[in-house]
């Protein structure tokens, strides 16, 4: 097999996003912010959001280092949820850990997401799926406003 | 090969199947070894015919199982050569050993003011206990650094450990950096202090000749699944007077002399510190893995290993796209070889070279304050064991080259 199965994961618009990440900054004046961990490589996402009065994302940014795949997870969700609301976005979450995980959903659902949902490739991957959900699962957490939670240290 | 160890296809059988359509090339032993059938078969065998508790039965079965039991613990003490059996604890591997003797001999002897000297280069498992114990007794923690090219710095190992210390808790290999380290002179080092020394081998004992009289450590903690041994079982070393002179770890059966209803004593070494029924069937497997190394010689298993980093270090070094962390004297670094490819971050160098059918471990490897030193967030490492071959570092070679492109060209078929 060699390497030609990793066309499938490293997708041409997947490795765009790692080379050149959308939001990769932090923001001044954020409403939430988080710090994750991927334990098993120590990965580390910051996450800030800023809220509008009216519970849409006004602005996302992000920090830290990570692989292809979770840089551009990160990438790629920023763009998904930008202007959303909280509720929208918190669905939009769902959605992709369900993906990853292989479940089924509606194809709205998966539109939704973008360029995000091409990582429904990473099934083929199970010891990667962290790298993919990392951004998503800090964007829940900054949401439901549990700041400054990390994971635990494996 | 450089020696008598030649075809290990008939003992492992799990090296020969295919990952991802290629021939698996298993190079995670750092991480944990393969068994060889005759340790699986140990393990079967005990279950199959001998299974009963030890040291309290009378019946046949927990003769037996007695019998093996401590036949187990005698091969180990010879592996070490400890001076006798009561020597050898068993324990659920390295990291237990450590904590038992952070948590019974420093919890009693470090006091407010006093000193516990590590090195930068521990793993998790030889930095947290020491670093907790010094928080909790108010003791200081120091760091020996290393030299330029990754070796344990001696000269620094001199400032550190003063007559304040009262504890020198060192790897005698590293996880990350390949390296073996002067475990025998810091052992000296401490002792003219009057420090006791603690030794890590979980990366040692699997690969090098460990003679702890010789070193002259007074405790040192190893794994039995890194060398071939089954998981949740390992053993520490204690010096006969240092054991006798500290309390229990946990209470319970099977360490007891007399309880009365508001005090106890202790029985004998080593069993005061296995209370509870121990991981029996785990001390026979790793007496089988004993049995195993020592019938192929842990020099030969030494030379083996010496000779693959021989051939493969140099080709590695040449390589101008690759980082290789450690000593780049092939003579100063065992079989753990940690690398990245520039640019590209180890997780998804570790997926490329897993589609090309060779595992390798992606992290910190926990050794956090190490990769901070090193400015790395993580690396890969290959690391070989004695059932690797020549071949096998080829194919991580050719491996490596094919993630470079791929991750250059961001496809395998060239655009």
């Amino acid at each position: 097999m060699g390497l030609s199965k990793l066309n499938s994961l490293y997708r041409e618009v997947i490795l765009d996003h790692s080379d050149h990440p959308h939001h990769k900054h932090a923001l001044a004046d954020s409403t939430s912010t988080i710090t994750l961990k991927n334990p098993t490589c120590g990965d580390v996402i910051n996450l800030d959001v800023k809220l509008d009065a009216t519970d849409h994302i006004e602005d996302i940014g992000f920090t830290g280092d990570g692989c292809t795949i979770s840089q551009s997870s990160a990438s790629m969700m920023t763009d998904a949820v930008m202007g959303k609301s909280k509720e929208e976005a918190l669905h939009m979450a769902k959605t992709f850990s369900d993906m990853v995980m292989g479940k089924e959903h509606p194809q709205a659902d998966l539109d939704q997401l973008q360029d995000a949902a091409i990582l429904s490739s990473i099934m083929q991957f199970p010891a990667r799926i962290k790298c993919a959900t990392l951004s998503w699962w800090a964007l829940q957490r900054a949401l439901m406003r549990e700041e400054d939670q990390a994971t635990k240290e494996d | 090969m450089a020696s008598n160890v030649t075809d290990f296809t008939q003992d492992f059988a799990i090296l020969n199947q295919r990952v991802n359509d290629e021939p698996l090339t298993y190079l995670d032993n750092a991480a944990t070894a393969q068994k060889p059938q005759q340790v699986i078969d140990a393990l079967t065998h005990f279950y199959q015919h001998d299974n009963a508790n030890v040291h309290r039965g009378v019946h046949t079965l927990a003769e037996r199982a007695t019998e093996q039991y401590e036949a187990a613990r005698a091969k180990v003490q010879h592996f070490i050569n400890a001076a006798e059996p009561a020597e050898v604890i068993f324990t659920k591997g390295a990291t237990d050993g450590l904590n038992l003797v952070a948590g019974t001999y420093g919890e009693a002897h470090v006091q407010a003011g006093d000193e516990i000297v590590i090195s930068i280069m521990e793993h998790h498992s030889n930095l947290i206990p020491w670093q907790q114990l010094a928080l909790k007794k108010h003791a200081t923690l120091k760091y020996i650094g290393l030299t330029a090219d990754g070796e344990l710095d001696l000269a620094d190992a001199a400032q550190k450990i003063t007559d304040k210390t009262k504890i020198v808790a060192l790897t005698h290999a590293s996880n990350v950096l390949g390296t073996i380290t002067p475990l025998k002179q810091v052992a000296k080092l401490a002792h003219q202090h009057g420090a006791v020394i603690v030794g890590d081998g979980a990366q040692a004992a699997p690969h090098v000749k460990v003679d702890v009289q010789d070193l002259d450590v007074d405790f040192y903690a190893f794994s039995g699944h890194k060398m071939m041994g089954p998981t949740g079982i390992g053993a520490l070393y204690g010096k006969r007077a240092l054991l006798d002179a500290t309390d229990p770890y946990q209470y319970g059966g099977e360490m007891i002399d007399f309880v009365n209803l508001y005090d106890s004593t202790w029985t004998e070494l080593p069993w005061k510190f296995e209370a509870g029924t121990q991981n029996i069937a785990g001390a026979i497997g790793l007496g089988a893995a004993v049995d195993y190394l020592e019938a192929i010689g842990m020099d030969q298993v030494a030379a083996h290993e010496q000779h693959l980093v021989d051939y493969l270090l140099p080709k590695m070094l040449d390589l101008d796209y690759l980082e290789v962390y450690g000593p780049h004297n092939p003579a100063k670094h065992t079989g753990v070889i940690a690398f990245n490819i520039k640019g590209i971050h180890p997780h998804d160098v570790a997926t490329a070279l897993d589609m090309d059918g060779v595992a390798v471990r992606a992290g910190h490897h926990c050794a956090q304050p190490l990769m901070k030193k090193l400015h790395q967030v993580a690396t890969a490492r290959a690391s070989f064991y004695l059932y690797n071959t020549q071949a096998d570092a080829d194919r991580l070679l050719n491996a490596i080259q094919e993630a470079k492109e791929f991750f250059s060209h961001g496809s395998v078929e060239a655009k």
